[in-house]
């Protein structure tokens, strides 16, 4: 077993819980969803981009996002929904960005299949738009060391995965997760920080996440035969 | 009685940790929570378990009714009729009465809570009594298709509200107050949800004479006929005529609900058809409810209309493979396909159920499936935490809110 370091700083463990806002906003139609993706609150983009993960999570990696569901499902335009569901949202560091990606996607289909512009979404299945509010909370959590941080780590809801890997990385428009943040500065193993922020988090459910963060951790304490 | 801690074993200890850091953030605030009714129907049962929860966890809620004449509640029954879109014949006649008793309401209900939770249109003129305090109207009511005239007359209420809540997205109306999206959940430590032994479902089995050596299609509803339950049989049909199985339809109806009693007469006739055909009334028996669930192999809600349709979330807690109509709250339950199969006709769902039968490893999958997705979404302790939630979020307009 390594020698365990104590950490410059310790890691206090936060977690995020949204209440979903409806905005009244609804589309039946390819054009009418590009023209309020245009305009809706970038936490109308994070909640139909992100809610998915940690409300399907156990389904993931399915399509990860509303859009991509909808478009496929209630219009039937799978081929759009395939290319909305692979756009690789962890290159995107800002919900900005994404937008605009969602944006030109569909404006590209468009352009090649106008046909589509006349495919509506039957009564009751059109696309509602909701937005997420979130409450950031600080648990009663907080590590001193690598070990005491995987033991919370198997404890904790996903909702605080969730908010120290996808909240800190896209809404809050930083490039690292939270985790290999503190591993890196404060633990100082960049190898290992560099492990984690390596791991595409939007193709793992949330519990496979939590599997394999500890298991990159646990080795690196215990050893490879962990 | 059911304490917050019971909850560990089905939601894991850091969930309930998180119901309880958030009751601290709601310290001093006393919750007056008002409808018209302590028992029956869906909003007092649902209150009957949060409530006390609440209280528990260190949030001050409290729990008043309104009180109503006979005339007032045939009334306010209309209201809810038209709110689900059936024409209603409403008169000049039925507004004064319904403002005549909310006058009486307004001068009789005390108001002392720091934030009041007002559930569904019966006591919605009290709003009238708004001052600095908040006030949150909590529709559990499929407004995706209301009456015009009633929804324009319960929406000068509704205005002057800080926020509304509805149940799915498609119920949300045009409103200048912020509206949120909260959907009810099931109590898996209820009688209607929590495990059962063997013996309890063979016994309700033989005491109704159901076989065991057939699958069992079974959809629990009242006998009205937004449940459909003449549609059910005309699937059920067409499924028997390739593979031998059986249909249970089951629940109750109001002995005071004329319509009702008629659908049940229709149904029952309807399944003379079939001896493997069981109707069963079964008011307020969630036992034998649960073990009837437990034991079927596809559950069915082929709904024409649904507030949310908690049934089916039942359904899915127990892992069952379920097919049920596109309508209401339905979707936010069933991802098509992933946790279940959603239908839009009998013939729609008659394909369904044959598939699921046919396949019962695809239907296995979509019932474990269906499982998670209730216990990530549906349980009581996700409503716990919406409501407090919601009760932080008057005092907070930003998007992210840091505790």
């Amino acid at each position: 077993m390594a020698e365990l370091r104590k950490a410059k700083e310790p890691f206090r463990f936060y977690t995020r819980l949204h209440l979903s806002e409806l905005t009244g906003l609804r589309a039946s139609t390819l054009s009418q969803l590009l023209n309020l993706l245009k305009e809706v609150s970038g936490s109308s983009i994070y909640h139909h981009t992100h809610r998915f993960l940690q409300q399907h999570q156990y389904l993931s990696p399915e399509p990860p996002n509303d859009f991509a569901y909808w478009v496929a499902d209630a219009l039937g335009e799978d081929e759009l929904g395939e290319r909305l569901a692979s756009i690789d949202t962890v290159q995107y560091s800002t919900i900005r960005a994404l937008r605009d990606k969602i944006v030109l996607t569909i404006d590209d289909y468009l352009k090649n299949n106008p046909l589509a512009k006349l495919k509506f979404a039957h009564q009751g299945e059109e696309f509602h738009f909701i937005k997420s509010i979130s409450f950031v909370i600080p648990t009663s959590h907080t590590a001193y060391d690598l070990e005491g941080f995987t033991e919370i780590l198997k404890k904790i809801t996903i909702d605080s995965i969730y908010f120290h890997i996808f909240e800190a990385r896209l809404r809050l428009e930083r490039q690292t997760n939270d985790f290999s943040n503190w591993i890196e500065t404060s633990v100082g193993d960049k190898e290992m920080a560099d492990d984690i922020s390596k791991l595409d988090p939007y193709t793992h459910t949330l519990e496979d996440l939590r599997k394999i963060i500890i298991r990159i951790i646990e080795r690196r304490i215990y050893g490879k035969n962990r | 009685m059911v304490k917050i801690d019971n909850y560990i074993s089905i939601v894991d200890q850091s969930v309930i940790d998180d119901l309880k850091l958030l009751a601290e953030k709601l310290k001093g605030k006393v919750i007056q929570q008002i409808n018209s009714t302590s028992v029956g129907g869906g909003v007092a049962e649902i209150l009957n378990r949060v409530v006390p929860l609440l209280k528990e966890l260190g949030v001050d809620t409290r729990w008043d009714l309104i009180k109503g004449g006979e005339q007032f509640f045939e009334v306010t029954k209309k209201f809810h009729n038209a709110l689900h879109g059936r024409p209603q014949d409403l008169t000049q006649h039925d507004f004064d009465i319904f403002l005549e008793t909310s006058q009486k309401n307004i001068e009789e209900v005390n108001i002392y809570g720091d934030i009041l939770f007002i559930h569904d249109p019966q006591p919605i003129a009290l709003i009238k009594k708004k001052s600095e305090n908040k006030w949150i109207w909590r529709c559990h009511i499929d407004l995706s298709n209301p009456h015009p005239k009633v929804w324009n007359f319960l929406k000068d209420f509704i205005m002057n509200y800080d926020s509304a809540v509805f149940s799915a997205p498609g119920f949300s109306q045009k409103l200048p107050i912020r509206q949120f999206l909260i959907s009810p959940s099931i109590d898996p430590l209820s009688e209607k949800n929590k495990e059962l032994p063997q013996e309890t479902i063979d016994s309700v089995l033989k005491k109704y004479n159901i076989s065991q050596d057939k699958p069992i299609i079974t959809q629990i509803s009242r006998f009205d006929r937004l449940k459909d339950p003449l549609g059910v049989i005309e699937a059920y049909l067409q499924v028997k005529k390739y593979i031998n199985c059986q249909l249970i339809l089951a629940g109750g109806t109001a002995t005071d609900d004329p319509e009702g009693l008629k659908v049940f007469a229709e149904v029952k006739e309807k399944a003379k058809l079939d001896q493997d055909i069981h109707i069963l009334l079964l008011a307020h028996n969630d036992i034998e409810i649960n073990a009837l669930q437990r034991a079927s192999t596809v559950i069915v809600q082929k709904s024409i209309k649904e507030g949310f349709g908690l049934t089916v979330a039942e359904a899915l807690w127990k892992a069952k493979p379920v097919v049920a109509s596109n309508v209401g709250g339905i979707p936010l339950q069933i991802k098509h396909k992933y946790s279940g199969l959603l239908c839009h006709s009998i013939e729609g769902a008659a394909f369904a159920i044959k598939q699921l039968l046919n396949s019962p490893e695809y239907a296995k999958k979509l019932g474990e499936n269906g499982k998670e997705h209730i216990k990530n979404n549906f349980l009581l302790t996700r409503h716990l935490r919406d409501y407090m939630l919601l009760f932080l979020s008057l005092y907070h307009k930003e998007d992210i809110v840091y505790l």
